[in-house]
């Protein structure tokens, strides 16, 4: 993971939230893809998801990949955003105890790993409770 | 399509931290054993299941790798790869190339060599299951994605931690009785609670352990095993598998495994039976809630209600369709590619009737439930005793 | 005529107090406490650096201004903490926020005024006609050495200021610099933390840079300190830019709205910067501001601004400042401190 270009090629999505919307369906796809999985429609247009939305389901991160030692335990769930795209982030600045189901949350730029003390640092999002 | 039967089936001695041997010696090791109990001389093409020999070992080309050591060059050899599922989804392609009368002796197997590397890199290994980009770069784990559906499940259907328990200590108590096993000895409900947590609600005991492990099994026509073979014949009768979402995050429903249902279905469809026909079952509980997920899949409980199961008795040796005799992931080990070729070997020791104290008594219809990753692959089989 | 036509902070939710770091090195916190004039300080988790800042911070400036990213011509930020020695902090910055690819960068470092030195630079090239929009931030995750003084000061914080000719919000009336060579504080090339000189960072320092700046605005703008509803000046502890105020003949209320370090701490580049845009979400149309930064080096720029009727209509399209200061806290203890901060030496 987080090799320069393989982390590149995917800043659209990850700094900007860049999603495909199929021309054809409106089915949305984050990140965007090649083909419509619902009606087999390979035209789509860029939309920006929506920064807010409920957690649907997440864990407390107990014992994690050395990389993130620093964050550990560490809140991680599934939300879905305003607009219906799912998306896998972490949940930061929040009370584990208080964390439930349906919570609503705002997206938040932030620092997702970095390689060690030398090599690239990369961003992403967040969720943090609203 | 012919009929397809299992002539010959084998396991390396002993499923743990084998540090004296390597990936290509735990290979051959079950492939002889496997060999031996089909008492056949030769083969003519063989399928290599395993999940990634090139982040564990640093290996690829490993049916080549595993027929030269195998010595049974020149024949096809393939290596097969479907994450969690990739031993599964071997032997569907060693029942494909058998029923579609491609070949008559086909060797299958599955391995993975998962201690050579730290406990770290091995968790890294095994998020390549999952979305690389936009799963396992947010920093989930795989016990944290079963976690994730481990809460919604609780959250949807009133699943109890205590349940998820229930699982791990009734597949150690089959596992302690599997001389294989990696952890062949009984864990309390106690125990099993109180171990650390690592992602909530999952705790250690509630996930299955690092393993070298592996396990083989030789595929002919039923109508050759019925002619030359040494043990009690069993059949495949079906043999299914299906896709799902890579992400978690993908899936409609987080609390339901849709390829297993699309497996199973294809299988029950295939074999011409029901989930009330089944006597035994192997499921893939690499953690304790997917087990309690995949008996919901496969129509042996209502959905909602596989939490129940465990806690009842149902799934335990001696209850109403036993579910992993062997100790299953938990206490048998999860050496990742093997997995899906040792829960058919299990089943045939127990279709054979030779599963010794684990023996489910009767049992002529079993079935196995191979995973891969959350649920993005799900390869069913249906065995029965001839 | 060019002015602020957005602004936007960021604040950490963290805080440690003066008595938990107090407590680790055997010092009296009471004492700490007077003669800093600080309770507590802002914290970066360890997911944030001085890029997330600058992004947060950037999309409330965006939001109150309004305008199509696109049409930022220069992204700057200044800190003492760039996550990159070599790549600006404005290009991850300028993509997240949509500015790519017709756009200026480049990082801006002078200590602690580094953002209004990029402030300086923005407004320059707005007024020149060259860009249309210029993006300026002051931004830092700050480090102090363990046990030193300024550890208990050193905190984390951003403030974005969006330049441009219409839809002013803040007129920039005037502009002064006044910079020497002082080596009161500084940090070597591939040196973990900075350095000072003691009590020489006051009077020949802090305090002749900055009362110089002021002055000299002052006397070039023809004004006087109750001409202005509010003075904001650099605050690396509570007690300077007190002082500062009253021996240039402010009041205290003049400058306490902007006066953000005693629950803050010294944010270095976002410092006074911070300062602005809590007196901006507060500011009615007419008042005249004076912003005086100050960077160890040492330098001071000065600026005065007059708000407009404007500001009315974008003081809440963004997060404040003073709820961010004072909302949503999370209290760390010093180990925790000391793990976000990365003062724990780890494994290879």
């Amino acid at each position: 993971m987080a090799n320069p270009a393989g982390y590149w090629r995917e800043i659209p999505q990850r700094y900007r939230l860049e999603a495909g919307k199929c021309k054809s369906c409106s089915e949305m796809y984050f990140p965007p893809r090649l083909v419509c999985a619902r009606c087999g429609s390979r035209q789509f247009e860029t939309v920006k998801l929506q920064d807010k939305g409920q957690i649907l389901t997440f864990t407390i991160i107990r014992v994690g990949p050395s990389q993130f030692m620093d964050e550990t335990p560490f809140a991680v769930g599934i939300i879905e955003l305003d607009g219906g795209v799912r998306i896998t982030a972490q949940i930061v600045d929040c009370d584990f105890e208080k964390l439930a189901i349906g919570q609503r949350v705002r997206l938040e730029f932030r620092r997702i790993q970095k390689q060690g003390e030398a090599g690239i640092l990369c961003y992403g999002h967040k969720c943090v409770p609203i | 399509m012919r009929d397809v039967a299992i002539l010959g089936i084998g396991l390396n001695e002993k499923w743990g931290e084998l540090w004296d041997k390597s990936l290509r010696d735990i290979f051959v090791e079950a492939a002889l054993h496997a060999l031996d109990d089909a008492a056949v001389d030769h083969i003519d093409s063989m399928y290599v299941g395993c999940m990634t020999g090139g982040m564990f070992v640093a290996q690829e080309h490993l049916g080549c790798l595993m027929a030269d050591y195998l010595g049974v060059n020149p024949v096809a050899a393939t290596r097969v790869e479907s994450a969690c599922s990739s031993g599964g989804a071997a032997f569907r392609q060693g029942f494909i190339e058998v029923a579609s009368g491609v070949s008559d002796l086909v060797m299958v197997g599955g391995v993975e060599k998962m201690t050579d590397v730290s406990g770290d890199e091995a968790t890294h290994a095994l998020s390549a299951a999952s979305d690389m980009e936009y799963e396992a770069y947010q920093g989930i784990t795989f016990p944290g994605l079963y976690a994730l559906m481990a809460r919604a499940h609780m959250h949807q259907y009133g699943t109890t931690r205590e349940q998820l328990a229930h699982v791990a200590v009734k597949n150690h108590r089959h596992g302690a009785m599997n001389p294989v096993a990696q952890y062949p000895f009984e864990v309390t409900l106690e125990e099993v609670l109180g171990s650390v947590l690592v992602a909530d609600p999952l705790h250690i005991l509630d996930c299955s352990p690092i393993t070298d492990g592996a396990a083989a099994a030789v595929l002919c026509p039923l109508e050759m095993a019925r002619k030359i073979a040494k043990k009690p014949v069993v059949r495949v009768s079906a043999s299914a598998q299906a896709s799902g979402t890579l992400a978690l995050h993908s899936r409609k429903d987080l609390a339901w495994l849709e390829s297993t249902v699309r497996a199973a279905e294809q299988a029950y469809k295939m074999a011409g039976k029901g989930p009330k026909d089944l006597h035994v079952a192997e499921v893939h509980d690499c953690f304790t809630i997917a087990e309690i997920m995949v008996l919901e899949a496969l129509g042996l409980v209502e959905r909602g209600k596989g939490g129940q199961a465990a806690e009842s008795g149902m799934t335990a040796l001696g209850g109403r369709i036993p579910v992993n005799t062997s100790g299953g992931l938990k206490s048998k080990g999860h050496p990742v590619g093997a997995t899906g070729v040792a829960q058919i070997v299990e089943i045939a020791i127990q279709l054979r009737g030779e599963a010794g104290a684990r023996q489910v008594k009767g049992a002529r219809v079993g079935l196995t439930q191979n995973m891969g990753g959350t649920g993005g692959s799900s390869v069913v089989h249906i065995l029965e005793a001839c | 005529m060019a002015g602020i036509i957005g602004y936007g902070a960021y604040i950490p939710r963290n805080r440690i107090k003066v008595e938990e770091i107090a407590k680790i090195w055997g010092a009296d916190a009471p004492s700490y406490k007077r003669g800093l004039g600080l309770e507590e300080k802002a914290v970066p988790s360890p997911d944030q650096d001085t890029i997330t800042l600058s992004v947060e911070a950037a999309r409330s400036a965006i939001a109150r201004a309004a305008i199509d990213p696109r049409e930022i011509g220069a992204v700057y930020v200044g800190s003492e903490s760039h996550p990159y020695a070599v790549k600006p902090s404005g290009t991850i910055l300028a993509e997240a926020i949509g500015a790519t690819p017709e756009v200026h960068s480049a990082s801006f470092e002078f200590a602690c005024k580094a953002g209004s030195e990029a402030m300086f630079v923005c407004l320059c090239q707005v007024e020149s006609g060259r860009i249309k929009y210029g993006l300026a931030v002051g931004a830092d995750t700050s480090q102090g050495a363990p046990g030193d003084a300024l550890e208990y000061s050193a905190a984390a914080g951003a403030a974005a200021f969006l330049f441009g000719r219409d839809n002013i919000i803040a007129e920039v009336n005037e502009t002064y610099a006044y910079m020497t060579d002082t080596p009161d504080f500084w940090r070597r090339e591939h040196q973990r933390y900075p350095r000072h000189a003691g009590r020489f960072t006051g009077e020949p320092a802090y305090f002749k840079h900055v009362l110089g700046a002021a002055e000299g605005i002052m006397a070039k703008a023809g004004m006087t300190p109750k001409d202005f509803a509010y003075a904001v000046f650099h605050q690396p502890n509570g007690k300077f830019p007190l002082n500062a105020g009253k021996r240039l003949g402010f009041t205290k209320e003049q400058i306490e709205t902007g006066r953000l370090v005693p629950k803050l701490g010294n944010t270095y580049s976002g410092s006074s910067p911070l300062g602005l845009t809590a007196i901006l979400d507060v500011a009615r149309p007419g008042n005249r501001i004076l912003m005086v930064s100050y960077g160890s080096g040492a330098g001071s720029d000065a600026f005065v601004f007059t708000v407009t009727e404007r500001i009315r209509e974008v003081q809440d399209k963004a997060a404040k400042t003073r709820d961010m200061l004072d909302k949503n806290k999370v209290y760390i203890d010093y180990g925790t401190y000391a793990k976000y901060r990365g003062k724990i030496l780890k494994a290879e």
